[in-house]
């Protein structure tokens, strides 16, 4: 029983990682129809900016939750500006100048600070399960998930920033006609989704190896829930996430974490397969 | 006519393209009577650079010390180092290059066992001696080839005892999925079965592997009195981190073969690694004089940044000296007297202590230590001292058979 | 008429190549002939991607997994049989059975786009973590160990067909890999010139339209695939000839991406475009390996990043079109815009 417990609490996590590193990808492919292929460099400076950050003497809260977000949604605006603005409407050609951009801030973190980094402790402490031991930071972890789908949520279906976000999505021109600059809307967009890659990169400063080229660790898995999911940000990315963490783990706790990745990519394949558009172009279209 | 001539243009170019490439890629002068030439090879980009980044800090130190002490033979040293940036095609690039170009006197480099038989085979056909200077999982046996890193035998056979002594005689095995860490797991199971020990599951996870969430419940289901791990990475870092995070940091102890190539006492904090068990061929807390000097001249030359000095640099340092004491007693830089040299169990006092070279097996004979992380370093408990490499012994006599070249897998 | 002289013009062309190539070994040193030879076996690995993209219209992100599976075909094959020759067929079948069904599964399934470039993506993705974690001793087939992450080493290279005793030397294999690109990149030519290429590039353009004139995409795709498959996984017998060694990280993400990078810098929609994107960032990577000052990946970055904004149509078709500007007027009206491919 206590085991059960504990192996839901560890899809629970899986859910919840997956959904975080995924977010912002899904955001800027969802809204821009651009695939960031630097998105787990994001991660990583999100991480950088965390870890620096508390051994500068930061509180941990302050540099996961705001500094990380803030700083590299900052740097999200700045690869908009000069970099990405010039590309839209050319996805092979963002994918490569973003792919020349992760390599450029891999090597440029390595030069900067090394290969090795002074790590971050986990802040919460363990709790047990009968006699199984757990990480409070798991239920932390799912908890900001939550919170953070809860919000990319209200901020579409509620405020006049949404709505202009979601017309812009559904038809750039008929919203430009109207008076919406989409140039601003894009910008805005690229630096929301990459505030909420260097979130998830904070989150996982704790919990994760860091080093300059840990962003290549999660880009894949990202990349595959988020075109799993399909072009609904919020619906695709929680049942891709759903779906896909699920399976993971089990796998992984019943076999080997390399059987439970490799079932991860079979399920994937055979869902793209059988829903061809992801999972939101199925079930819910034209949703959020 | 459109279509001609764009195909005309398409094909003068692959044309142009073919005639350039010999002068793009150039040429560089061969020195025969010039400096004697050491070709490194090691990652300086890529994921596998914190590991190269020490050990190609230590070959520059070695040749330094040698030009300082003016050269070999009376002839400068040249250092001619590429930068592999992890990638196995790269490897076998460059030691091409460094073969057939630039003809270099001896090769040092190398680290994953991938890289090295990827380049093995290379210096193998184009003559040309090599050192492979890291701890990996024992067995090749090639009378071109010097290991000077620890085997398992060398460092397993003391951690597994020790700890089972202090903790308990029920193992529970975690190690990175490839050659390395399956050939470490056989031996850690033998150490403890050898010890009246049980072990209670296997797991191999591999390199990319950053979450452990299921792993580690699997090992409080099994309820071990020790976990063995041969974790290698930055990814695997993380697998320390959730098991603190997990709060099983003071439940379950751990002893480690891997703990410390890549800088973990550093990395984590000190409540996720204290009281880990560690043993290597050389940590950098060692207060021999020869340590402390070696330690000095590195982090004097690159300052704060410097990189934690593992094994893989020490040998990396003595691996140049090694050859050079081959050189001196030999008389020249030519392969088989240098060889032959070598194979008279020629030594170097370095800052793990004295190495020695076994002809038999082309490895080395060298003091091993037992460590202990406190506050993000270690505290060096034990050493044991000259531990001959006989794991390889029990598969390879070069001896008898000079022209073997076979990487073996010991069977235990 | 006008096919029969741009032919011409290819055969020529490539005459003057081959001749080259034969020459090379007795002009260039020993080592440029070995870094020659890989840079070629490359080049055969971005022509199997450059057609199946700028003509077929697929966009697959893993074409590393023929690659490497053909590269693996090989050297089970060479170890076991002891013979090239064989070998080299089983790196071209192998591949190609597996493009069918795959092709078949997505293609037939209607699968395409970024769709399509994630499920390849995917599948190279599962057979790296497949060999990958067969570093045990039981991973066996015949007499050949799989190895795990250490991969295969000392793979028997070519020999001379019917003479397995008689292996190749770096000249030889250098000759026979210049060639095997040439004829690779002619026999495409040849292809594309043909019924089978005009109706690919129909589709390309128009798969409505090229459905309604009564040719089935789907079973052309499948077929473009397919060929797509065959070319890499020779280039991965290629490949192991040069180092006579192979590894997972064949099937890794990186090498892929650098597939897509040599096509997009070449040029999409050209042949010759992705074979000197290959050679100048074969080149290009080489070079900066010799240096140490700089991190390598952030001058690579950097120069990616330089070339999307200033030259985004790729090599090729910019010199083409550098050049078509510069001769009369009556003839740049027809400069080509069309070859480009719709992302």
């Amino acid at each position: 029983m206590d085991i059960a417990i504990i192996v839901g609490l560890d899809v629970i996590s899986g859910i919840a990682s997956l959904v975080l590193i995924s977010a912002g990808l899904a955001v800027i492919f969802g809204m821009m129809k651009i695939i960031n292929l630097a998105h787990g460099e994001f991660l990583m400076l999100g991480a950088y900016a965390t870890v620096l950050s508390v051994s500068a003497g930061v509180n941990i809260w302050l540099a996961m939750l705001v500094i990380a977000p803030v700083f590299v949604g900052l740097f999200g605006v700045l690869v908009e500006r000069c970099l990405i603005q010039f590309l839209y409407g050319r996805l092979v050609d963002t994918m490569l100048a973003t792919w020349g951009l992760s390599l450029v801030i891999v090597g440029g973190t390595t030069m900067i600070f090394g290969n090795t980094i002074v790590g971050v402790g986990s802040p919460l402490g363990g709790f047990s399960v009968g006699q199984y031991q757990s990480s409070l930071y798991t239920p932390f972890l799912a908890l900001m998930a939550i919170l953070l789908m809860t919000t990319v949520w209200a901020v579409m279906k509620f405020t006049r920033a949404g709505l202009i976000a979601r017309a812009v999505m559904q038809n750039p021109d008929m919203a430009a006609t109207l008076g919406v600059n989409p140039a601003r809307v894009y910008m805005a967009t690229f630096g929301a989704g990459a505030a909420m890659s260097g979130l998830a990169g904070g989150l996982l400063a704790p919990v994760a190896g860091v080093v300059p080229t840990m962003g290549a660790a999660y880009i894949a898995k990202a990349f595959i829930t988020v075109v799993g999911g399909g072009t609904s940000v919020l619906w695709g990315l929680i049942t891709a996430s759903g779906l896909f963490g699920f399976i993971n783990q089990i796998a992984a706790f019943l076999t080997t974490p390399v059987f439970g990745e490799v079932i991860l990519f079979v399920a994937a394949v055979v869902l793209i397969r059988m829903l061809p558009t992801g999972i939101s172009g199925k079930f819910f279209k034209g949703r959020l | 006519m459109t279509l001609s001539r764009r195909n005309f243009l398409r094909t003068t170019a692959i044309g142009g393209a073919a005639l350039a490439a010999p002068s793009l890629i150039g040429s560089m002068a061969q020195a025969a009577d010039g400096p004697i030439r050491i070709g490194s090879l090691l990652d300086l980009a890529g994921p596998l650079a914190a590991t190269g980044e020490p050990m190609a800090y230590a070959t520059e130190l070695a040749v330094e010390e040698l030009n300082n002490a003016g050269g070999l033979l009376g002839r400068e040293l040249e250092l001619v180092s590429y930068d592999t940036q992890s990638s196995i095609q790269l490897y076998s690039q460059f030691a091409q290059q460094l073969a057939v170009r630039d003809k270099v006197d001896v090769i040092h480099g190398g680290i994953t066992s991938a890289s090295r038989e990827a380049i093995r085979p290379i210096f193998d056909r184009f003559r040309t001696l090599y050192f492979y200077n890291t701890l990996y999982e024992g067995g090749v046996c090639d009378r071109n080839t010097f290991n000077t890193g620890t085997t398992p035998a060398q460092t397993v056979e003391k951690l597994v005892p020790y700890a089972m002594n202090l903790w308990g005689k029920k193992v529970y095995i975690i190690a990175a999925d490839y050659n390395y860490g399956q050939i470490t797991a056989k031996w850690m199971k033998k150490y403890v079965q050898d010890n009246g020990g049980e072990v209670l599951s296997i797991d191999f996870f591999p390199l990319d592997v950053t979450n452990f969430g299921p792993s580690i419940s699997r090992i409080q289901a099994a309820k071990p009195d020790l976990l063995l791990s041969a974790m290698v990475g930055g990814n695997h870092t993380a697998f320390y981190r959730q098991w603190a995070a997990a709060g099983l940091k003071g439940e379950i102890p751990i002893a480690s073969t891997t703990f410390g190539l890549v800088n973990e006492p550093a990395t984590l904090e000190a409540a996720e690694s204290n009281g880990v068990l560690g043993s290597y061929g050389y940590f950098e807390e060692l207060q021999t004089p020869a340590s402390l000097a070696f330690v000095k001249a590195i982090k004097d030359k690159h300052g704060a940044q410097t990189p934690y000095i593992s094994e893989l640099a020490a040998a990396s340092y003595e691996g140049v000296h090694l050859w050079a004491e081959g050189v001196k007693k030999a008389g020249t830089v030519d392969r088989i007297p240098v060889i032959e040299a070598l194979e008279t169990g020629i030594s170097f006092d370095g800052p793990s202590g004295k190495v020695v070279i076994d002809p038999k097996t082309h490895h080395v004979t060298r003091n091993a230590f037992l460590a202990e992380v406190e506050d993000k370093s270690w505290k060096v408990l034990e050493t044991f001292e000259q531990q001959a490499p006989l794991d390889t012994a029990a598969v390879c006599d070069l001896e008898a058979n000079p022209t073997d070249t076979t990487q073996y897998e010991i069977d235990i | 008429m006008q096919i029969l002289k741009g032919m011409n013009a290819a055969l020529i062309g490539s005459a003057v190549v081959a001749v080259g190539v034969i020459a090379a070994p007795y002009y260039v040193d020993l080592f440029q002939i070995m870094q020659l030879t890989v840079f070629a076996a490359m080049a055969v690995l971005a022509l199997s991607l450059g057609f199946i993209w700028g003509y077929g219209g697929i966009l697959c992100f893993g074409q590393t997994s023929f690659f490497g599976l053909g590269a693996y075909a090989y050297a089970i094959a060479a170890i076991n049989f002891s013979d090239s020759t064989p070998a080299i067929v089983m790196a071209i079948l192998i591949p190609v059975i597996f493009a069918a069904l795959l092709g078949y599964f997505m293609i037939y399934g209607g699968v395409s786009d970024v769709y399509l470039g994630v499920i390849t993506l995917t599948v190279s993705l599962i057979l790296f973590n497949m060999v990958n974690s067969t570093a045990g001793d039981f991973y066996k087939i015949g007499n050949a160990r799989l190895g795990g992450f250490n991969g295969i080493p000392g793979i028997p290279t070519f020999n001379m067909p019917g003479n397995p005793d008689y292996i190749l030397s770096p000249e030889q294999a250098w000759t026979v890999t210049g060639l095997a690109l040439i004829v690779v990149y002619l026999g495409l030519r040849v292809l594309i010139a043909s019924t089978f290429g005009r109706i690919i590039i129909a589709i390309r353009e128009n798969e409505t339209r090229a459905a309604l004139l009564g040719y089935d995409p789907r079973f052309y795709k499948l077929i473009t695939f397919m060929i797509g498959g065959a070319i890499a996984g020779f280039a991965g017998a290629l490949y192991i000839n040069w180092g006579a060694f192979v590894s997972p990280t064949i099937f890794a993400l990186g090498l892929s991406a650098q597939i897509i990078i040599w096509v997009i810098i070449g040029g999409r929609g050209t042949l010759i475009g992705p074979v000197i994107g290959c050679l100048l960032m074969q080149w290009m990577v080489t070079s900066i390996g010799e240096q140490q000052t700089l991190d390598a990946n952030f001058i690579l970055g950097a120069i990616l990043i330089v070339f999307v904004l200033l030259v985004p149509k790729g090599i090729a078709p910019t010199l083409r079109d550098l050049v078509l500007a510069r001769l009369p007027a009556k003839k740049s009206e027809t400069a080509p815009s069309n070859e480009r491919v719709k992302a």
